[in-house]
């Protein structure tokens, strides 16, 4: 069981969301976030907009899967987010110890899908 | 750029000489007298109807995304500068100005020469010219405002301006002659506009129906759009709509006297069963009323008594405000489905249909026992006013309509209508006008 932490251009969500659907990949939790990369939160000039704080407007995805479905969503990640500018963010994949289903009290591998 | 500043010179000489002619004017008058009550409340009625544009903004401003907040309430603003300066220059003097051929006014008031502090029997014998003026000004800013609402989230600012200020003077001036300027042919056919069902709502719902059209639908509409940002701004907004109402029906009595209280009085009611009926609808066909619901009713019903508060009963009232909730549910929630394009925020299916429907239900409802200067309706044993109501919409609806479709793709032609695909991911607020609504944090 893994757990992907996606950070990406707000307005890529839509793309994003839609090819994670295709790929039958249908749980995620989306947040509005504030954040800074490697370009130390100098907003990409084809906004040509700085927002102040020096902080940027992203979106965060969490997406927890099994072994099997992880190649696929980093993919329709990539794929949906990817505008070869600067600032279109970063996944991350974690190890995931445990999971459990509230309304059933399942846990492991059953529980996420 | 030479021949830029070349037109700005020319534009620079010519508001100097109009500024000289109208001293000269101004100082060889007599003046007559005014009524202090009747010029009161039209005073009134304009700042309430200049609330409408702004709450208008905040009606829209409510319905769309969060990143395209600022794009609305910023094009309602400039229509305000921009549709106040045309109609000072010349937009009024085309409109209301000496009639040529029932078409359009001369250019002789151009400038508000000829438009001073003394009454305008014409018009209005009791209260200044420049009140009518201003009164009329607050009219013909919120119009092309009203059709914004088809094309929300998706047009360039910059083609925006230019289509709202060639439509105010190709589109508005026009009809709005043809209805209320001396010797308009619509007038003069004796077809009755109290308020501007014909002038503003069907004039204005019809070009908003052109524009669904000509700039085609929103990316993601209708499967992937997120619901509105901020339904208790549209509540807001609505509010000062409503408000601002009185202003428009009951000021267009041009008096404070027993027509203005009529007209509000039936304003309210319509308003009150327009609203009422759309959440009845709503709960019997959609399991629970909404707010957006009731609102959208209450403006319908507001937009469709418009033409018709100077010449109805209040019992009229009660039917015309039900029937503008039927007819604009039955367009909003089937027709706009089956026929799938994107009138985002429904100005057609809101004010275009009520203002074609309030129109008509004058040819009905009107009777002289409540404006003798009005005419009676079918319900009321006269036939001919009907037909002659129904002669003034499709009238308007081709005019409308036309000269539209004509000046869109003109504008596309020159400048682009539509911002692209990647500005309209990322929002208006940002790439119109590099600012954002709102910050994610205190």
């Amino acid at each position: 069981m893994r757990y992907i932490i996606a950070i990406i251009q707000p307005d890529r969500l839509d793309e994003v969301l839609q090819i994670l659907e295709e790929k039958e990949i249908h749980l995620v939790t989306v947040s509005n976030v504030l954040g800074r990369g490697r370009q130390k939160g100098i907003s990409e000039v084809y906004r040509g907009h700085k927002e102040g704080g020096r902080l940027l407007r992203k979106v965060k995805l969490e997406i927890a899967v099994n072994e099997e479905f992880v190649q696929a969503t980093v993919d329709a990640i990539i794929k949906g987010a990817r505008t070869n500018h600067i600032g279109d963010g970063k996944i991350f994949v974690l190890d995931m110890k445990e999971c459990f289903r509230i309304r059933t009290g399942e846990t492991g591998k059953i529980a996420i899908g | 750029m030479r021949q830029i500043r070349k037109y700005l010179w020319a534009g620079a000489v010519f508001l100097m000489f109009l500024g000289l002619s109208k001293t000269v004017w101004a100082a060889t008058s007599v003046i007559p007298d005014i009524s202090g009550g009747d010029t009161a409340w039209v005073l009134v009625s304009a700042a309430l109807v200049f609330l409408m544009t702004p709450g208008l903004a905040f009606f829209y401003g409510g319905l769309v995304r969060k990143k395209n907040m600022l794009s609305i309430l910023m094009q309602c603003f400039i229509l305000i500068c921009i549709i106040t300066l045309q109609w000072i220059l010349f937009g009024y003097s085309l409109s209301f100005g000496p009639d040529v051929k029932g078409w359009i006014g001369n250019l002789s008031w151009a400038g508000l020469q000829h438009v001073g502090l003394d009454p305008f029997a014409g018009y209005s014998a009791t209260i200044p010219h420049q009140l009518f003026m201003i009164y009329q000004c607050m009219f013909a800013i919120i119009t092309p405002g009203l059709i914004l609402g088809a094309f929300a989230e998706r047009m360039k600012f910059s083609a925006f301006c230019v289509f709202s200020l060639l439509w105010a003077t190709l589109v508005y001036d026009p009809v709005c002659h043809w209805m209320w300027g001396n010797g308009g042919f619509l007038k003069a056919m004796g077809a009755l506009d109290f308020a501007g069902g014909v002038v503003v709502h069907i004039n204005a719902g019809i070009a908003a129906l052109v524009c669904a059209l000509v700039l085609g639908k929103r990316r993601g509409y209708p499967d992937h759009m997120s619901p509105p940002h901020n339904l208790p701004f549209a509540v807001l907004g609505a509010g000062l709509l409503w408000f601002g109402w009185f202003g428009f029906n009951g000021g267009s009595a041009l008096g404070a006297n027993r027509l203005a209280v009529s007209a509000m009085v039936v304003s309210h009611i319509s308003g009150a069963a327009a609203g009422l009926t759309w959440a009845l609808l709503e709960w019997k066909f959609n399991s629970k009323p909404t707010m957006l619901g009731m609102i959208t009713g209450a403006v319908a019903g507001l937009a469709t008594i418009t033409p018709a508060a100077g010449f109805v009963g209040p019992i009229s009232a009660i039917w015309i405000g039900i029937l503008a909730s039927l007819v604009c549910f039955f367009c909003v929630a089937v027709i706009k489905a089956k026929f799938n394009y994107d009138d985002s925020l429904d100005a057609f299916g809101v004010h275009g249909v009520g203002g074609i429907l309030g129109t008509l239900a004058t040819g009905l409802w009107a009777t002289k026992a409540v404006n003798p200067a009005g005419n009676n309706g079918l319900f009321f044993g006269n036939p001919g006013l009907f037909l002659i109501q129904l002669k003034a919409t499709v009238i308007t609806i081709v005019y409308s309509f036309i000269v539209t479709w004509v000046l869109l793709k003109l504008v596309n032609a020159f400048m682009g209508l539509r911002v692209s695909d990647n500005e309209e991911r990322i929002g208006l607020d940002l790439t119109q006008h590099r600012e954002s609504g709102y910050t994610m944090l205190d």
